[in-house]
């Protein structure tokens, strides 16, 4: 059994090595979380301001502009899915390309094809691996998503979806991403991204009254062209912050549940390892007193 | 003091600068406008250029955006850029430098000369903050 407990000592080790990364990766996650919500809510005002403004044009003026157009029979449709840089968070990376495919069989059965960006190292993987078309792709952001990135994103979106036709021509847009509602519960979600539905602010605006009567400089649809490409990045912006903040939740996660394991490791190795090493003892101590025994009769014997 | 403008000066990704204040200027995309209390509401489209803020205690306050909107709406002056930058964030030989990039890159497409104006306005409010 001497062998074996060297190999259960060094077993040990090496768990508890492991152990001391997961348990690291865990920390770091946990505090990067705060910092994730930190941005989401400071990039709060910026979405709540556009909002209202987004609102108020579309409340006084009647435009109809190309990004807020319903296609009148919608054939191609693009998926944009969010998925992280990097792996160890669990199910988190799955759990969003999983929701992508199920949108995509949902397009598909309403005969729509359906074209894939992806963001992200896993998401692009799985595709490359797959050997599956994805048109345009993006990575490098996903723990600190930057508004650049966003509106890199989103300047590709609008572009497919206002070409009249072409390769990448489509005719409405889906994201699919991981919503953060607790640090417990993240899920994927899927939003129709555009064309946009005019929203009649989901909150209600703070002072009771109505929104003012806006002059327009230059122009209503001048002011409306300029607003809603921002509209759409700080929408891809929001998305892709709430996806942060869940990837990191998701790996913290999973190295919590990582260390805990470790322990659990640890704790039978040594419990194995202890009744190995007692074996030994005990089996030495039996051998000298055989052996004792044995030399005793011996000397009896000669005696 | 309901008699104050709020003004919220808002990039993306934070609050660049809030607070009240008497008089807003900015530049939109039809030339100059200053903005006082009891303003009509407007919402308009800014160009890349310095923003000029009153504050009520007769301070000044310069920032810069990248284009974006201002509205203005029952005394409160939301002004919404990708990127804004208060003038003391600014570091002036650096902008130097990026209006020379700017400038040598310079092609007559708007996107170049929207990056000269940027570099141009990002120079004159830190000149003026020094």
């Amino acid at each position: 059994m001497a062998a074996t407990l060297r190999e259960l000592r060094g077993r040990i080790k090496s768990v508890q090595a492991t152990k001391k990364i997961t348990r690291a990766m865990e920390l770091i996650a946990a505090s990067r979380i705060i910092k994730a919500q930190q941005r989401a809510q400071a990039a709060a005002p910026y979405a709540r301001e556009l909002t209202r403004a987004v609102s108020a044009v579309a409340t006084y003026s009647r435009v109809d502009h190309p990004l807020t157009t319903e296609p009148e029979n919608s054939q191609r449709a693009a998926v944009l899915i969010l998925t992280s840089d990097r792996g160890l968070a669990g199910a988190y990376s799955s759990g969003v390309i999983k929701e992508g495919e199920r949108l995509r069989e949902k397009l598909t059965s309403e005969g729509k094809d359906v074209d894939t960006y992806v963001a992200g190292r896993k998401g692009i993987a799985y595709f490359a691996f797959r050997q599956r078309r994805v048109v345009d792709s993006w990575s490098g952001f996903s723990d600190t998503p930057t508004y650049d990135a966003a509106r890199d994103i989103a300047d590709t979106l609008i572009a497919a979806f206002t070409a009249e036709e072409g390769d990448t021509a489509v005719d409405e847009v889906h994201v699919v991403y991981t919503r953060f509602r607790t640090m417990l519960v993240q899920e994927p979600t899927t939003v129709r991204l555009l064309p946009l539905e005019v929203v009649e602010s989901a909150e209600r605006p703070d002072t009771a009254d109505v929104l003012p009567l806006y002059e327009f400089e230059p122009s209503d649809t001048e002011v409306l062209d300029a607003l809603l490409p921002r509209y759409v990045q700080s929408r891809i912006f929001f998305s892709l912050l709430q996806a942060s903040a869940s990837e990191l939740a998701a790996r913290q996660r999973a190295m919590k549940s990582a260390t805990d394991n470790a322990e659990e490791l640890i704790k039978s190795y040594t419990r194995v390892a202890n009744q190995a090493r007692q074996a030994g003892i005990t089996q030495e101590i039996s051998e000298i007193v055989g052996g004792v025994n044995a030399l005793a009769d011996a000397n009896a014997g000669s005696e | 003091m309901p008699d104050n403008l709020q003004v919220e000066l808002v990039a993306a990704d934070r609050v660049v600068w809030s607070g009240e204040a008497s008089l807003v200027l900015a530049r939109t995309t039809d030339g100059e406008v200053g903005v006082l209390r009891d303003h009509a509401p407007v919402l308009s489209v800014l160009v890349e250029s310095g923003v000029e803020v009153v504050t009520i205690d007769n301070e000044r306050v310069y920032a810069v955006v990248d284009g974006g909107f201002m509205s203005v709406a029952n005394n409160r002056v939301s002004i919404l850029a990708e990127h804004a930058e208060l003038s003391h964030e600014i570091d002036l030989t650096k902008a130097r430098n990026d209006l020379e990039q700017a400038q040598q890159a310079g092609d007559d497409s708007p996107d170049a000369e929207a990056k000269v104006r940027l570099a141009e306005a990002r120079i004159r409010a830190a000149e003026k903050a020094s």
